[in-house]
């Protein structure tokens, strides 16, 4: 819009003269903000000069809550946290109390949590990858890929009855068996989704706008990653090979067969490659998953942590009554204290359980890995354009329930 | 070299070159926790980042965690993350209440949103940090909700007002009393004690083993 200008109106700019940076406010509504994002932007022009995120908006006091919460109680507000993969934080939370109980999952029920935590991951990330192509501009891939993720979340549904929060991992195995002959489904779906990342990759890898919009935008060094606590794929994208699948493994993943994606630029684009790369590799794992499953329980045989099932409860009084125990009171976990992380899809989620020998958790810190990188957010923004700052958050795999707990 | 023993030289390393400095140690469930005095935990970060033996190159987290019944009622928790040795480690502050906290951001830039966070829910102080704001509660909110004394409900909740026009707050009504259910009970089944006469009970090493079904349906 142009302005008439009075001529007495000019203003005088000599050496003295200070300029404001324009201060802009970007959110909590807006569409690219991934949620309640608001940002403060100072602007030089059309340049951030300072990015300064408010987060809180979703706060939900799930820490607090889950101190007032038993065990069992506590495992719903785990796939509350990052939505977008419910079942990989339950994870972290299950392997965490079964360390202080001193238990291990039965073998089938290992394989169980390691093919749906690769199938959240896959799910993870198509969410992010189209999300964030729409972010800059592209709307097909988001159509082509809620589809494929539909796909993957009726397996959820199958598994526990629910699309999104899923409630399924327990401490001590899964709350019940896969039904059957969803694993010959699921087995089909690997075959065939490779297509979907296939044409995904068609519309993106080469496009000229997407790489125009990525490449070397929101470039974090190696030694800036490690310092601003990068982790997931926002580390491998910045060239430093760690994956707690490889180097810490939990559960069956010592066992499985799968390469780990490094991207070299650390930029937007290089993060865009390895999460598609990462997909292809989840993929590998659910098969080898599916194709090397035991037979067997899959929860541990100790009534005092595990409910007896429901069959049995009929004719034995001893079931009835730890059933009743468990519902009720809940499970007595030994004094101690751990931290347990997990590669989630957006990073390392860990969780610092304190125990004090109740049914309830004394302390339970969650650390999400989202938290970490939108407090890079400023420094990566910095110096970049407005419409940059889009593609960084798309690119940091943002989900405000993790961040805000 | 198991992980257990690799923590025992680790620890000894440690406390080798910070002899002054690290107040006690613990390895437990292959977890390496060191207790450090709040003034010195610029100095054990920086060596644990630094030194070639450790390189404890990742903060991965701090916390707080909220004892009243303590002198020093809270504890300030770091994680660290060394790649090269691919071990955690843990290291904790025991701060009273109006006691400050060195800041770590000059070590870490990670840091300054995790101590953003404790100052917030725990109300413990930071200092030298450049920008301790609120950060995950309300814009004006009193009080420091993780600790142990602030209640679950909070003390104030808003609405929309229909009259005025925007959100107002108002202290919290319950429509009905919050119910804290405590079923805590000292069940036998869970503590391993040991009932006079009853030492057959003791057999099985926790709870109560069937041995010829299994169990989730599953043969």
């Amino acid at each position: 819009m142009v302005h008439s200008v009075h001529t007495e109106e000019v203003i005088e700019v000599s050496a003295q003269t200070q300029i404001k940076p324009m201060t802009m406010n970007f959110g909590p509504q807006h569409p690219a903000a991934h949620g309640v994002l608001r940002l403060v932007l100072e602007m030089e022009g059309e340049i951030v000069e300072r990015s300064d995120p408010h987060i809180g908006l979703l706060h939900r006091g799930t820490e607090k809550l889950i101190e007032h919460k038993t065990y069992t109680q506590a495992i719903p507000y785990f796939d509350r946290l990052d939505y977008v993969a419910p079942m990989n934080q339950e994870h972290a939370f299950a392997l965490g109390v079964e360390k202080l109980l001193g238990i291990t999952p039965p073998r089938r029920a290992q394989y169980i949590r390691v093919l749906f935590c690769e199938l959240g991951r896959i799910l993870n990330h198509i969410l992010n990858i189209t999300t964030f192509a729409l972010d800059v501009g592209a709307i097909t891939p988001a159509l082509w890929g809620f589809e494929e993720r539909e796909k993957g979340m009726r397996f959820y549904d199958a598994v526990c009855g629910a699309r999104l929060h899923a409630n399924y991992f327990r401490p001590g195995g899964v709350a019940m068996d896969m039904p059957a002959g969803l694993a010959e489904e699921m087995l089909e779906w690997t075959e065939s989704c490779p297509k979907t990342l296939d044409d995904l990759e068609t519309l993106l890898t080469d496009n000229r706008i997407f790489k125009q919009r990525t490449v070397d935008i929101g470039v974090a060094s190696t030694e800036e990653a490690l310092d601003w606590g990068f982790t997931g794929p926002m580390l491998r994208g910045s060239d430093v090979a760690w994956d707690l699948r490889k180097s810490q493994p939990y559960d069956v993943y010592e066992e499985m067969n799968f390469d780990v994606p490094v991207g070299k630029t650390g930029d937007c684009y290089a993060r865009y490659l390895v999460r598609v790369a990462e997909m292809r590799e989840s993929l590998k794992i659910m098969r080898q998953c599916l194709k090397s499953m035991p037979d067997g329980p899959v929860k541990v045989n100790d009534y005092k942590v595990s409910p007896p099932p429901r069959a049995e409860m009929k004719d034995s009084m001893e079931a009835l009554i730890h059933h009743f125990k468990l519902y009720t009171e809940g499970y007595h976990v030994p004094a101690g204290e751990t931290y347990t992380a997990v590669e989630a899809p957006k990073g390392e989620f860990g969780v610092y359980l304190v125990a004090d020998g109740t049914n309830k958790p004394y302390r339970c810190h969650i650390r999400a890995p989202g938290f970490a990188h939108l407090q890079a957010l400023d420094f990566i923004s910095k110096g970049h354009m407005l419409a940059d700052v889009v593609s960084n958050i798309g690119s940091m795999d943002i989900v405000f329930g993790e961040i805000d707990r | 070299m198991s992980k257990t023993e690799a923590f025992t030289d680790l620890a000894d390393h440690i406390r080798d070159e910070l002899e002054d400095i690290i107040l006690n140690h613990s390895i437990d469930d292959e977890e390496l926790c060191l207790i450090v005095a709040p003034e010195n935990i610029c100095a054990t970060l920086q060596f644990l980042k630094s030194d070639k033996d450790c390189r404890f190159t990742q903060l991965i987290s701090i916390c707080g965690a909220d004892y009243p019944s303590r002198e020093k009622r809270f504890d300030i928790v770091y994680h660290m993350l060394s790649m090269t040795l691919n071990q955690r480690i843990r290291i904790k502050l025991h701060v009273g209440e109006n006691e400050l906290v060195p800041t770590a951001t000059k070590i870490f830039s990670a840091a300054g949103w995790y101590e953003r966070e404790t100052w917030d829910l725990y109300g413990i102080y930071f200092d030298g940090h450049e920008d301790l704001r609120r950060l995950l509660t309300d814009y004006g909110f009193h009080g420091h909700p993780l600790r142990k004394d602030f209640p679950l409900t909070g003390y104030v909740e808003l609405r929309y007002d229909e009259e005025q026009q925007r959100v107002v707050y108002e202290p919290v009504k319950l429509t009905q009393a919050y119910r804290s259910f405590d079923y805590l009970s000292p069940w036998e089944g869970m503590t391993d004690i040991q009932l006079p006469g009853d030492e057959k009970g003791t057999i099985p090493e926790r709870g109560w083993k069937q041995s010829d079904k299994t169990v989730g349906g599953q043969k």
